[in-house]
């Protein structure tokens, strides 16, 4: 009774339950919580001895130089893709169903981008001299291409959260008097006088159309750490374009994934409905069919042409010893989605949405091991080639960084809503009109308008 | 300014590995631990590698081809360090900088000959060669990439000595430890751009070939196939 109060005080109306994942912490977000913290403290360990012994510790060898970090790397890089671009694509194509979800898929972005950097310093054989990057970087090294875009993404990212962050914290402020310090200063004055709204909105929308183009580049210039060498099958004009989609890929489902979790944890059912799951499994579905497709492009070309070094490669995937791998990826990143989602029957549910993007992160992650691993794994000088299987220490880093990215998530829907307060209740108040007036423009011009 | 190169006569080379060796002491690489070594992470700057002899002919079998860093003129190494830990010199040497170099691996990756070695662990040598290491030649740290350098220390004590003596480099004054030892003379070192030398002569051979040049690297190993003695393996 005293809480209804409150929040018919703060304004919010029905909108206020948004605040209670900040209210009130149950012992199970703590289970969660110190489950999460044990992974992490593994990782920790396996790092120590990773640092105590160099990477002696990993299963890494000669030829294949390159092992579950890159993969890791290209990986997580992959993932932060979405929530930015998604958002920003939303925002500006005025779609309305993407009040719930942005912030969502935003955060996602900025705190995966953390761990895709650590991924790199985790490869370094000296990450005590990570710095030379910057005190002597060499720009015809792609990898530096990676660290000016990554840097690039990461800065425009958290600018990109964080102004429509501005209104919600404002609300925080107004309503938790204990936490009242932290949310007033980064409120940064906010009342919500019509001249901050219009800056406001002026500002996402410049952020939304500049932080299209820098993560096109990102995941390009990742693909060109690859594609930039003459290794067979990964000097390839189509990886830019390839890595991009792949990346996007994954991003939505990292999207659904995470907003199944906070739709069951906090009881969101009223804000993340089926139709916005049925949504972003539309654009799954079509990043399915153009993962295909690419996939089928860079395949058949090798095989087409024929050139024994590229398929050596290429028949270690298909038919030698990645050929595991690499089947279970083709059904993991296009039969088992394009069943699910081509079926109205599955994709209108949250459970056949989260079952496909759950199936294209294990493909996803699969793709970007088979494309780092099995180039290295067949030089093409004759060596005595010795295979690759990632240790120990590999596996316990990247279960942590997973730990660790799910923990900083949960972290911020603590501190933070995670459904955008104040961008569902503009849905409220004015999207409708908005859409109406809108629609009526695509309408012809009655005989009267046009005459005047 | 002279451009180093090496012509290695594989109608000569009977595969003793004398060569393997002498690098191996001349530049301080320490001899792997039995883990290392199964775990296929033995530091070889010049190793002999198996080519198929031939695929279905009447002999078929086992060439064993010396392959030290081919010093080409377009490496692909160089420009994909992050760091400019690697570069090429104005002769032509493909040098590593090891205070710089951070162990990305990029270069190890980017190299098609894979001759560019990872430090796995801190290099140690037993006992009695601990107290034989060369003076010339630093002692890499563990996280950082090595490689064949043609023994430039040897270089630089050439030039330190004709400067000495008042006179100018001459032919044979620098050689790197491979062909210094080989016993059966099937290595020549030289200058690729003085056309007296005997690495300009041998390399117009018809015999002449370099390992993988479509790729455009320029390699300044030059090999010279088998075939003027009648192909005995």
């Amino acid at each position: 009774m005293e809480q209804s109060e409150r929040r018919a005080e703060a304004g919010l109306g029905e909108d206020g339950s948004l605040l209670l994942p900040m209210a009130r912490t149950g012992p199970r977000f703590w289970l969660f919580v110190s489950l999460l913290l044990g992974v992490a403290l593994w990782g920790f360990f396996a790092w120590s001895t990773q640092l105590r012994r160099g990477l002696f510790v990993t299963g890494l060898n000669v030829p294949v130089y390159w092992g579950l970090y890159i993969t890791n790397f290209v990986f997580f890089i992959g993932i932060s893709h979405a929530g930015t671009l998604i958002s920003a694509i939303l925002r500006l194509a005025h779609a309305e169903w993407r009040r719930p979800i942005t912030r969502a898929a935003e955060v996602i972005t900025v705190l995966v981008l953390f761990f895709g950097l650590g991924c790199v310093i985790l490869d370094l054989g000296r990450p005590d001299r990570a710095l030379n990057v910057i005190l002597h970087g060499n720009f015809t090294s792609p990898l530096l291409w990676d660290v000016a875009s990554i840097s690039t993404y990461l800065t425009a990212s958290t600018i990109y959260l964080y102004l429509p962050l501005i209104p919600d914290i404002a609300i925080l402020r107004d309503h938790f008097q204990g936490r009242h310090a932290f949310y007033r200063a980064l409120a940064l004055g906010w009342t919500g006088t019509p001249k901050q709204r219009q800056r406001l909105e002026k500002a996402i929308a410049v952020m939304a159309v500049i932080v299209i183009p820098i993560a096109i580049s990102v995941h390009t210039v990742v693909s060109w750490v690859f594609a930039m060498t003459v290794q067979p099958m990964w000097h390839s004009t189509i990886f830019g374009p390839y890595f991009v989609v792949g990346a996007i890929f994954s991003g939505i489902a990292a999207i659904i994934i995470a907003m199944a979790a906070i739709r069951r944890a906090y009881h969101l059912e009223a804000y993340l409905k089926p139709i916005h799951f049925n949504n972003l499994g539309l654009l799954l579905l079509v990043f399915t069919l153009l993962w295909f497709y690419f996939t089928f492009a860079e395949f058949l070309t090798t095989y087409y042409g024929g050139e024994p070094m590229h398929m050596a490669v290429f028949l270690s995937k298909t038919e030698g010893k990645f050929s595991p791998y690499f089947w279970i990826m083709v059904v993991t990143c296009f039969l088992v989605p394009f069943a699910l989602l081509a079926n109205n029957r599955t994709r209108r549910t949250v459970w056949g949405c989260v079952a496909a993007s759950l199936s294209v992160e294990v493909g996803m992650w699969l793709e970007r091991f088979l494309i780092v691993v099995p180039s290295l794994s067949n030089p093409r000088l004759p060596l005595t080639a010795s295979s690759y299987t990632p240790s120990w220490v590999e596996w316990s880093l990247f279960a942590a960084f997973i730990s660790c990215f799910i923990l900083l998530y949960a972290v911020f829907t603590k501190l933070f809503p995670i459904v955008s307060i104040w961008e569902i209740r503009e849905g409220r108040e004015h999207a409708v009109s908005e859409v109406t007036t809108r629609i009526e423009s695509y309408l012809p011009d009655t005989l009267e308008a046009t005459h005047g | 300014m002279a451009r180093w190169g090496m012509v290695i006569d594989l109608d000569r080379c009977t595969a003793c590995q004398a060569c393997v060796v002498a690098c191996q002491v001349e530049n301080n690489v320490a001899p792997p631990s039995a883990e290392q070594a199964t775990r296929g992470r033995a530091i070889s700057w010049l190793r002999l590698v198996p080519f198929k002899e031939s695929e279905h002919g009447t002999r078929p079998g086992l060439r064993l081809v010396p392959l030290p860093c081919m010093q080409c003129d377009r490496p692909p190494c160089t420009k994909v360090c992050p760091v400019q830990a690697t570069q090429i010199d104005k002769e032509g040497l493909v040098a590593q900088v090891y205070p710089r170099c951070i162990g990305c691996r990029y270069c190890t990756t980017a190299c098609p000959y894979t001759v560019r070695h990872f430090n796995w662990e801190r290099p140690e040598w037993p006992e009695p060669m601990a107290e034989g290491l060369n003076p010339d030649v630093s002692v890499r740290p563990r996280g950082v990439v090595e490689k064949c350098t043609f023994c430039h220390h040897r270089l630089q004590r050439a030039k330190d000595k004709a400067a000495a003596e008042s006179r100018p480099l001459r032919e044979g004054d620098y050689v790197p430890a491979c062909v210094e030892t080989c016993p059966a003379g099937a290595m020549v070192f030289g200058d690729l751009d003085d056309p007296r030398s005997a690495v300009v002569r041998l390399s117009e051979s018809p015999r002449a070939f370099r390992l993988l040049e479509e790729l455009g690297t320029r390699p300044k190993v030059i090999y010279l196939s088998k075939g003027e003695w009648g192909g005995t393996v």
